[in-house]
């Protein structure tokens, strides 16, 4: 390990609404490796994003090789010699490999009119055997699979001169092989003295190829440990924090074990594994785990969003088809996406035309539409939800993101559907109106409804679910009883669990 | 939160007056419009002429009529002029060549419309094939079939009086009924739009396809439907077009799905799906052969009319954008 090359500190960031940064440091020495970890939104990628110049900070220094400097925008990251490789690759796949690695700076000739396409072959071919890459730059990038097409990101970052790297979660894609042979490039990197901040949600990595660990927890820096002198559990509790939750668990009156949704050996690609699970009556089941655990994928699947390979899905005890939405619709399950905008609410419409849209069957008359009826029943959801808006002909955009989140709750009300799928349900809310909406799912479940509560924060999982399932990777890890022994370590070792 | 609401009325106040001015900057282009070529030629307003005008507009308004429905969606259907030809040679076949009686042709015409609506509603909903690309196939496809059907040579009604009727005829003396026909089949979209599920869905649909997907609607079932209905619009009109040209000309057609949904666009309907209104589109119809008329009395030549006309979709659109951009 070598000097400090990179110091980020008192580094404040706010977005509205929401206090995103305060006040973290980082510091990183050349020629090691980083890990930074934090439960999803603890801020690891809006530091990233300001450090590479995507956004930028509202307080706080940068100092980089001795100098405070100032980054605002991704060239000057990029000329500086400070890189990011992000989760999603981006690259053109229709060009070749050397021309992506040299986009927007491609070598010319004949008085700069025409393109040096050998040149640009010959100085790929350079950066690949300096860093030891055996492909062809000719090569068209659409032919790669993901771990290669990774490999060229990393070339290309490496092409600016970077001195620090960051990667935010290299291996989600990658096999166990390919992991390897990333490591492989990563110690290459290392002994030339790179500095490499590692995002990453998989624990037994760490130790593998980290030298430290800085840990973030709600947009604040909580410390850095070297890897050897720190054991998995201690990184868990300083990520998830010291605070006890006085649980309020939720009174479970109407909860029978009346089976209302059984899902028996789902599958789907890479993406679910054997998901087998019971969902009874008048139950809240929250789903935990970390990003791209296949939570969401779970509950499009049973949704009919996307199809499934193989499982079984039976509700009241009968087996049921459920090819699409429709279907699911039809047999009372009503989802609510973690991204309201795109998939839940129609914006440009009123608040009735949406509470209407899911049941339009029950406001027509002779093929027209009831509006007096449509009215009533868009008041009723007003006046029981208490969404805050002048009137029900209003455009849902120019509501709060917690009342717009009530209307797609008085959408599937208006329905009637018994099994209400929840897909992060307090996403993008406010404080106060995430209490609202917990007293809510409660009431619902009070009333007789089943609910599926998928949500990455473990204190949301723990105060309002009956039992906890944790996913992993595409397959459930464990299943909990929200009792008194559960606690948010112990969902956090199953979340990171990697089986298999 | 008092003040979020406070707020949040203000904004709907602006919105709901930006929505009347866009609605009211067509509508006042349009009485502009003709208060300039009034003034600018005695010739202009005169019952004739304005019986002219909308004589003229019938067609093209209620191909428009059905392209509002489909760009609501956020598609877009490039075949309506040549399917509406097919539907005037298929009439035409009907009638004349098979001496079935004219109401049978004419329903048989609609018919053809309609199927034609189907054919690239599936393609669309099913296939997954971009509208702009299924709609281009269903121009080509029907301009072929309309010429192989008819041999390539216009099929006239002469001997069928009663089909010149249709839109020539005068229930009430002096106006003829095609222009009749073109409002019945307005107020039929309006109500269609407005008061319908077919018309909800359309603007859900256009809204947010993906949202409106989730909410347990068959977005595949119902953008064919809408398509169908599309495909209605059309036959009407080429049994219109058929009806005053008193003949079925295969060689016709092409091009009149352009203006179509240049009428669509000028009357405020957007390309990107969501909004859009039959009033709007009743205008933007008027808007185009009002200034085709008007330029015509003027004397302005015939290609220097194209232009202005492309002019005016331009600026029209750009109103439109400019409108978005600050309800934004």
């Amino acid at each position: 390990m070598g000097e400090i090359i990179l110091e980020m500190k008192g580094i404040s960031k706010a977005f509205p609404g929401v206090q995103a940064l305060s006040n973290v440091d980082l510091e990183l020495r050349s020629g090691e490796v980083l890990a930074l970890l934090g439960e999803n939104g603890a801020g690891k990628s809006t530091l990233m994003k300001v450090l590479t110049g995507i956004y930028q900070k509202d307080e706080g220094s940068i100092v980089y090789q001795g100098k405070e400097i100032e980054i605002p925008d991704t060239k000057t990251a990029q000329s500086l010699g400070i890189s990011i490789i992000h989760q999603e690759l981006n690259l053109a796949p229709d060009l070749t490999i050397a021309q992506n690695i040299f986009i927007g700076r491609e070598p010319k000739k004949g008085f700069n009119l025409f393109l040096d396409e050998k040149q640009l072959n010959k100085m790929t071919q350079k950066l690949f055997d300096r860093l030891n890459i055996n492909l062809n730059p000719r090569e068209k990038v659409e032919n790669l699979t993901v771990a290669k097409q990774q490999m060229v990101e990393i070339a290309k970052a490496l092409s600016f001169d970077s001195k620090v790297l960051v990667m935010d979660e290299p291996t989600a894609a990658l096999t166990d092989s390919e992991i390897d042979s990333l490591f492989t490039m990563i110690r290459k990197l290392r002994s030339d003295g790179v500095g490499i901040i590692y995002i990453s949600h998989r624990m037994e990595e760490l130790k593998k190829i980290t030298d430290r660990v800085s840990v973030m927890r709600d947009g604040t820096y909580v410390g850095t440990v070297g890897t050897k002198e720190t054991t998995i559990d201690q990184i868990i509790a300083m990520m998830v924090g010291r605070q006890i939750y006085h649980n309020q668990k939720p009174e479970i009156k109407n909860r029978s074990h009346e089976k209302v949704l059984e899902v028996k050996n789902l599958n789907r690609g890479k993406t679910i594994k054997n998901v087998s699970f019971e969902l009874n009556k008048g139950e809240i089941l929250g789903f935990a785990g970390l990003m791209g655990a296949g939570r969401t994928e779970v509950a499009r699947a049973i949704f009919g969003a996307d199809p499934f390979d193989s499982g079984e899905i039976s509700i009241k005890g009968k087996k049921v088809q459920i090819k699409s939405p429709y279907d699911a619709v039809q047999n009372g399950i009503g989802y609510l996406s973690e991204d309201r905008k795109q998939y839940g609410v129609m914006v440009e419409m009123d608040v009735k035309s949406n509470v209407a849209i899911a049941s339009m069957d029950d406001f027509l008359n002779l093929g027209f539409m009831n509006g007096t009826k449509i009215n009533h029943q868009a008041n009723e959801m007003v006046e029981s939800l208490k969404i805050k808006t002048p009137s029900v002909h209003q455009l849902v955009k120019n509501l709060s993101g917690g009342n717009q989140q009530k209307v797609v709750i008085g959408k599937w009300l208006t329905r009637n559907s018994d099994i209400l799928i929840f897909d992060e349900p307090t996403r993008g809310i406010d404080i106060g109106a995430k209490d609202e909406i917990y007293k809510l799912l409660i009431n619902l479940a009070e009333q007789g409804k089943s609910i599926i509560m998928i949500s990455s924060e473990l204190p949301e999982i723990l105060r309002l679910s009956h039992r906890v399932i944790v996913m992993c990777e595409g397959m459930i890890t464990g299943e909990l009883q929200n009792d008194d022994n559960i606690s948010q370590e112990s969902i956090m070792a199953l979340a990171t669990k990697r089986v298999g | 939160m008092e003040s979020q609401v406070v707020l949040n009325e203000k904004k709907k106040v602006q919105l709901k007056s930006s929505q009347a001015i866009q609605q009211f900057l067509a509508f006042a282009s349009l009485i502009v419009l003709v208060l300039f070529f009034s003034l600018a030629s005695p010739n202009f307003f005169k019952f004739d002429n304005i019986v002219g005008i909308l004589l003229s507009t019938s067609v093209i308004g209620i191909l428009a009529l059905g392209a509002t429905f489909i760009i609501i969606t956020s598609g877009i259907d490039l075949s309506v002029g040549t399917v509406m030809t097919l539907c005037s040679v298929m009439a035409g076949i009907f009638i004349s060549s098979m001496g079935l009686p004219i109401i049978v042709g004419v329903l048989g015409g609609i018919l053809t419309g309609a199927t034609a609506g189907m054919l690239a509603g599936l393609a669309i909903a099913k296939m997954r094939i971009p509208p702009f690309i299924a709609t281009l196939a269903m121009m080509m496809i029907a301009k072929g079939l309309a010429l192989v059907i008819s041999g390539a040579a216009p099929i006239y009604f002469t001997s069928y009086p009663a089909f010149t009727k249709i839109a020539m005829g005068q229930m009430i003396p002096g106006i003829p009924n095609a222009i009749f026909i073109f409002f019945l089949m307005a107020i039929i979209g309006g109500i269609l739009l407005n008061k319908t599920i077919i018309g909800r869905y359309t603007f859900a649909i256009g809204s947010n396809e993906e949202a409106t997907r989730l909410s347990g609607v068959n977005v595949n079932k119902w953008k064919m439907i809408i398509y169908i209905i599309a495909g209605i619009f059309t036959g009407v009109a080429g049994i219109v077009m058929a009806s005053r040209l008193n003949s079925a000309q295969p060689a016709l057609g092409q091009g009149y799905e352009l203006e179509a949904i240049a009428a669509v666009v000028i009357g405020g309907t957007s390309l990107s799906g969501g909004k859009g209104t039959i009033l709007g589109t009743v205008i933007g119809a008027l808007i185009m052969s009002v200034l085709t008329n008007g330029l015509r009395i003027l004397s302005v030549p015939q290609e220097w009319q194209t232009v202005v006309v492309g002019a005016v979709i331009l600026f029209a659109v750009y109103a439109d954008v400019l409108r978005n951009k600050k309800s934004k």
